[in-house]
């Protein structure tokens, strides 16, 4: 069984550490496997992996994949799979090659599948698991037609180390037509540093409910106050930020609502489902499809007015039964005395 | 933009979030228990793409709205009477399963044949909407694979904002890693986008453009094909909902002075 770990670099020529654990990954099978490499500093990056015992390193560094623009990637994950010629294509599932990799496996007639989160190998065969339905229902399964590409989800591995050396990547040439190029990258657009609430290598997560935003015990609602207690924790636990959807519905609906706070945020059934060692939730209702949203959060713990919540029905570790607002302050009082 | 834009959004139907699913053996497949009769809501993300797409339709003069829709056709007619109130489009119907463990290869396959096969597509003005994943198979892959089937070059995958320009150029926000954008010109249509949340509130239910839209909905639907969509290559193994009940400790009588301290010390920890 031949196996390509198919691996795309950063803006700065690093590889991402998504690409490490699918070196794990296919490290993992057993199996002669060759590592593939696209992007600006392919070439470099393939150096940094040099022990990971590749039978052989190609790259794609052409200026044309130094954007990641569907197109151009997709004509060079095609080439090196040409080139490869593998049964099985591990790759990371990022962003960048969660675009581009579907089309690819149309393109080099291969199956694909993504959200990856476990893998094991017997003989030639290859079994995964994924989870369908937003998390909800965890699925085994196989195919037998090859090429089968298989992304996987970040954090599910361990990230590979070892030693870096000369790899003499091989060069794959690629012909990247004209219309390729249709789309220019212009950016990246991200928040100011001291703006950024998501951070996915936090090791909290902070999750927002629409209580915050509701009326208080005087009658009124405390908007600007909410967002200051949030913003402070953040600021000193460098945690990340989560959002109930009820909580951005009421900013897309032009409700008052906490500022910092967009969809990206938003974690559960129709948002992210990030990995943090803990979580704690403040003023979410904790209903089944917020649930999902907690699926890899290891400890869970919440604040919340109502004890019949649905955090308290087996989802969190512990639920305190209090005022969040009235709590986060003394949260954020002991931090400050605590110096963080 | 001389001519507008033909949008064609890929979205089905979804179990409403709110039901309790449990996975079973079909003869088919994996499946949910008492699939047929729970609710079904159009998927979320491709309800975005939906808006989205009638909010760019009423922009770019001239522009047309298709929704092609893969599910069961008689679930597909219930689930027509609240969107179709929702934003003017045509519906394409295609009669086959929507469960989340059939192949998306197989569903690609059916999508891009239905949208091959509108009248009067023309390619050049042709921009390919849908969900960047669904609430069921969650692949985040059939927009894609419908794209190269229908040759078109230029993808975007979690998007949340485009902006046409007069020349029918379009600048498109995608979603990447760590809460960031990346920002792309494309030089025009065709396009596939598939959409993350958007920027633009659920459209109330308006009667007027349900009944303009229902007179199309129920002869596409009397004529819906059929997509056999199955399993496709996949040889499932288990399909379970792992047990995660958590003995949770609910602490009721604490100040707020107590509490603080055992989640600063937690959070420390």
């Amino acid at each position: 069984m031949k196996i390509l770990a198919l691996l795309h670099t950063q803006a700065d020529g690093s590889l991402p550490k998504a690409a490490y654990e699918t070196l794990t990954a296919a490290t993992s099978l057993g199996q002669p496997f060759v590592v593939g490499v696209i992007g600006a500093g392919a070439a470099a990056a393939a150096d940094a992996v040099a022990g990971c015992g590749a039978a052989e390193f190609l790259a794609v560094g052409d200026e044309a994949v130094s954007q990641p623009r569907y197109a151009t990637d997709a004509a060079a994950a095609a080439a090196l799979i040409q080139a490869a010629g593998p049964e099985i294509v591990l790759a990371p599932g990022t962003a960048r090659f969660a675009r581009c990799l579907p089309g690819v496996a149309h393109r080099v007639g291969a199956q694909v599948d993504t959200h990856i989160v476990a893998l094991c190998g017997e003989g030639g065969a290859v079994h995964a698991q994924r989870w369908f339905y937003r998390q909800r229902i965890l699925g085994s399964f196989s195919r037998a037609a090859r090429p089968w590409m298989l992304l996987l989800d970040g954090g599910a591995q361990p990230a590979w180390q070892g030693a870096s050396g000369a790899a003499h990547a091989k060069a794959v040439a690629v012909a990247f037509a004209a219309e390729d190029q249709r789309t220019a990258v212009t950016g990246i657009q991200a928040p100011a540093a001291d703006a950024q609430t998501i951070r996915p290598d936090a090791a909290l997560l902070f999750v927002a409910g629409a209580g915050w935003t509701k009326k208080q015990k005087d009658g009124q609602s405390h908007i600007g106050d909410a967002g200051a207690l949030i913003q402070t924790f953040l600021r000193k636990t460098q945690a990340s930020l989560g959002s109930s959807k009820s909580l951005v519905d009421i900013q897309s609906e032009g409700q008052e609502t906490l500022s910092f706070m967009s969809h990206m945020n938003q974690v559960g059934q129709t948002g992210s489902t990030p990995r943090h060692p803990k979580g704690l939730a403040t003023c979410c209702h904790g209903e089944e499809p917020h649930a999902v949203g907690w699926r890899f959060i290891n400890e869970r713990r919440a604040v919340n007015l109502d004890p019949n919540c649905g955090w308290a029905q087996g989802k969190a570790d512990v639920v305190y039964v209090a005022d969040a607002f009235e709590v986060m302050a003394k949260v954020n009082a002991l931090l400050e005395a605590g110096g963080q | 933009m001389t001519q507008g834009f033909q949008i064609v959004v890929c979205g089905s139907l979804v179990p409403d979030p709110l039901q309790t699913l449990e996975p079973v053996t079909t003869p088919q497949g994996p499946g949910l228990k008492n699939e047929t009769m729970l609710p079904s809501v159009l998927d979320p993300w491709s309800a975005h793409a939906l808006f989205e797409a009638a909010h760019l339709a009423k922009q770019v003069a001239g522009s047309k709205v298709w929704l092609v829709s893969l599910g069961p056709k008689a679930k597909l007619q219930q689930l027509m009477m609240t969107v179709a109130q929702k934003v003017p489009f045509e519906l394409v119907a295609l009669d086959g399963s929507a469960s989340g463990f059939t192949d998306a290869h197989g569903v690609a396959a059916a999508l891009a044949d239905a949208i091959a096969a509108i009248p009067g597509l023309d390619k050049s003005r042709l921009l390919v909407f849908g969900g960047c994943a669904s609430a069921s198979r969650d692949a985040g892959v059939t927009m894609q694979l419908v794209g190269e089937r229908l040759g078109i070059r230029d993808q975007f995958a979690g998007v949340d904002e485009i902006k046409v320009r007069e020349d029918g150029a379009f600048t498109v926000l995608e979603r990447i890693e760590g809460g960031q954008y990346l920002a792309s010109t494309c030089a025009g249509a065709p396009a596939v986008l598939a959409w993350a949340t958007g920027n633009l509130p659920e459209p109330p239910n308006n009667p007027q453009i349900g009944m303009a839209n229902m007179r199309g909905v129920m002869p596409a639907l009397m004529k819906a094909k059929p997509a056999p969509a199955g399993v496709g290559g996949i040889v499932y193994g288990k399909t379970e909902i792992p047990a995660q009940k958590r003995q949770t400790r609910i602490v009721k009588d604490a100040s707020a002075d107590e509490i603080a301290r055992e989640i600063v010390e937690w959070v420390k920890g």
